[in-house]
């Protein structure tokens, strides 16, 4: 009895062994792959919202973390745009807390005097066919926020049309759009306070990541 | 010999398909049939998963206590799937996006333990890995059909997001069959995967029927074969 245990326990443990060592070498010759993958995706989608002619610093490197309640209740990155060190524009990553299903991750770019350069969903879980147009694949919603300003604390013009405002909501789904817009607003009055002090501190997001590597 | 294979691919392309005969991996067959690229994204990855495992549990049988064989497989089976998600994750990356949480249920895909308990375990490697290949098929093709059938009423397009599997050339697959103003949600959420699957089952079981109506005398081959019943 005793003996045919150890010995299962053996080849158990043999098995877990082996099963491992294959799956370790996979992640080790993909690793890197996978980190230039993401890497290429954020790229991507950091020129698309900030035309690249229009800074001359690596974006991807200068970037800063931010652990604000103002922002975001999780924390979040600011990716910098500078042209020789003037400030151009901010990308800044942040999450709608109130999505009809979840969390919905974007990423909004503004420039500097404000307006808004472009604004794209970076992750969510809403319904397929109704609130899934806040992806670009699908729908060119997001692209309404370009070139708009926040004139003031009050500006009742950010909200979706059914709540008298500028952005339309989508037929069958306006607890999306609301989400989404509330977030970008709310990204829209952090940088408008912040950002003197935002384009001022020393790149901190890479440290992590590069010790990771 | 071409007998054996000939009946088991009649067994994993129809008569005991894992898809609509065996009920098993139901979770990813009707999470991920929206679309015909994410059906064959799946598929293939199942596929994959289900020959490898096969060929590997096959191998390893005379070394494995019946005792503890659950969990090996397991284990063989979980190895598998982490090294498909890493090398999609690295060389498909739009695809692993949209496929997200549904490859690791590839673990819980009953056909694939199922396969390895009752065909592989007993059988030699060739056999097996010919099993796990029509068992893969069989599967493959009823995600392939779910997943037509829904893109076309739900979204009235064929193909849609081909590039993320194939690369960029394959964006001119995309088809368009009809438009629509808005889309027939009912096919695109998981209630319409299961009324649609009902009637791939339904149109299967009627097709048999009529073959047997054709050929009343015909003796069923007397095969030895354990149906598994878990539930997925």
């Amino acid at each position: 009895m005793r003996i045919s245990i150890e010995k299962n326990a053996k080849i158990l443990a043999l098995f877990a062994v082996i099963c491992t060592t294959v799956v370790g070498f996979v992640h080790f010759i993909t690793k890197d792959r996978i980190a230039l993958q993401e890497q290429q995706k954020l790229l991507t989608t950091l020129a698309s919202i900030i035309a690249p002619e229009r800074h001359n610093n690596d974006i991807y490197q200068d970037c800063i973390i931010i652990n604000s309640i103002e922002l975001s209740s999780t924390q979040q990155t600011a990716y910098l745009a500078r042209f020789t060190n003037e400030p151009v524009a901010a990308a800044i990553t942040t999450t709608a807390p109130d999505g009809y299903n979840g969390n919905i991750e974007l990423l909004v770019a503004i420039n500097i005097d404000g307006s808004i350069s472009g604004v794209r969903t970076l992750k969510h879980q809403e319904t397929p066919g109704l609130g899934d147009k806040i992806e670009l694949r699908k729908s060119p919603w997001t692209l309404s926020f370009t070139g708009r300003k926040l004139l003031d604390k009050n500006d009742s013009r950010w909200a979706v049309a059914k709540d008298g405002g500028m952005f339309d909501q989508f037929t069958g789904a306006t607890i999306t759009p609301r989400a989404v817009v509330k977030a970008v607003r709310k990204t829209t009055e952090y940088f408008n306070k912040h950002k003197a002090q935002l384009f001022s501190q020393a790149a901190n997001c890479r440290g992590e990541v590069q010790n990771e590597q | 010999m071409n007998n054996e294979y000939k009946e088991l691919a009649w067994q994993g392309l129809w008569k005991n398909n894992p898809g609509i005969v065996q009920l098993l991996g139901l979770c990813p067959l009707l999470a991920v049939t929206s679309t015909v690229v994410n059906a064959l994204g799946l598929g293939l990855a199942t596929l994959f998963v289900l020959i490898c495992s096969n060929a590997t549990v096959s191998v390893v049988q005379k070394w494995v206590p019946k005792e503890i064989r659950i969990p090996i497989f397991v284990l063989i089976i979980a190895a598998f799937v982490t090294c498909v998600q890493l090398l999609m994750n690295a060389f498909t990356f739009g695809l692993y996006e949209s496929l997200g949480i549904f490859l690791p249920l590839i673990v819980t895909n009953c056909a694939i333990i199922g396969r390895a308990e009752a065909y592989a375990s007993k059988n030699p490697v060739k056999q097996a890995s010919f099993d796990g290949l029509m068992m893969g098929l069989g599967f493959l093709l009823v995600l392939i059909t779910l997943g037509a059938i829904r893109e076309i009423l739900g979204q009235g397009t064929l193909f849609d997001g081909a590039e993320l599997l194939l690369g960029t050339w394959a964006s001119n697959l995309r088809i368009e069959v009809f438009h629509f103003d808005s889309q027939f949600l009912l096919a695109i959420l998981p209630p319409g995967a299961f009324i649609f699957m009902g009637f791939i089952i339904a149109a299967k079981n009627k097709i048999d029927d009529k073959m047997a109506e054709q050929q009343p005398k015909q003796k069923e081959a007397n095969i030895e074969r354990v149906r598994v019943n878990f539930d997925s």
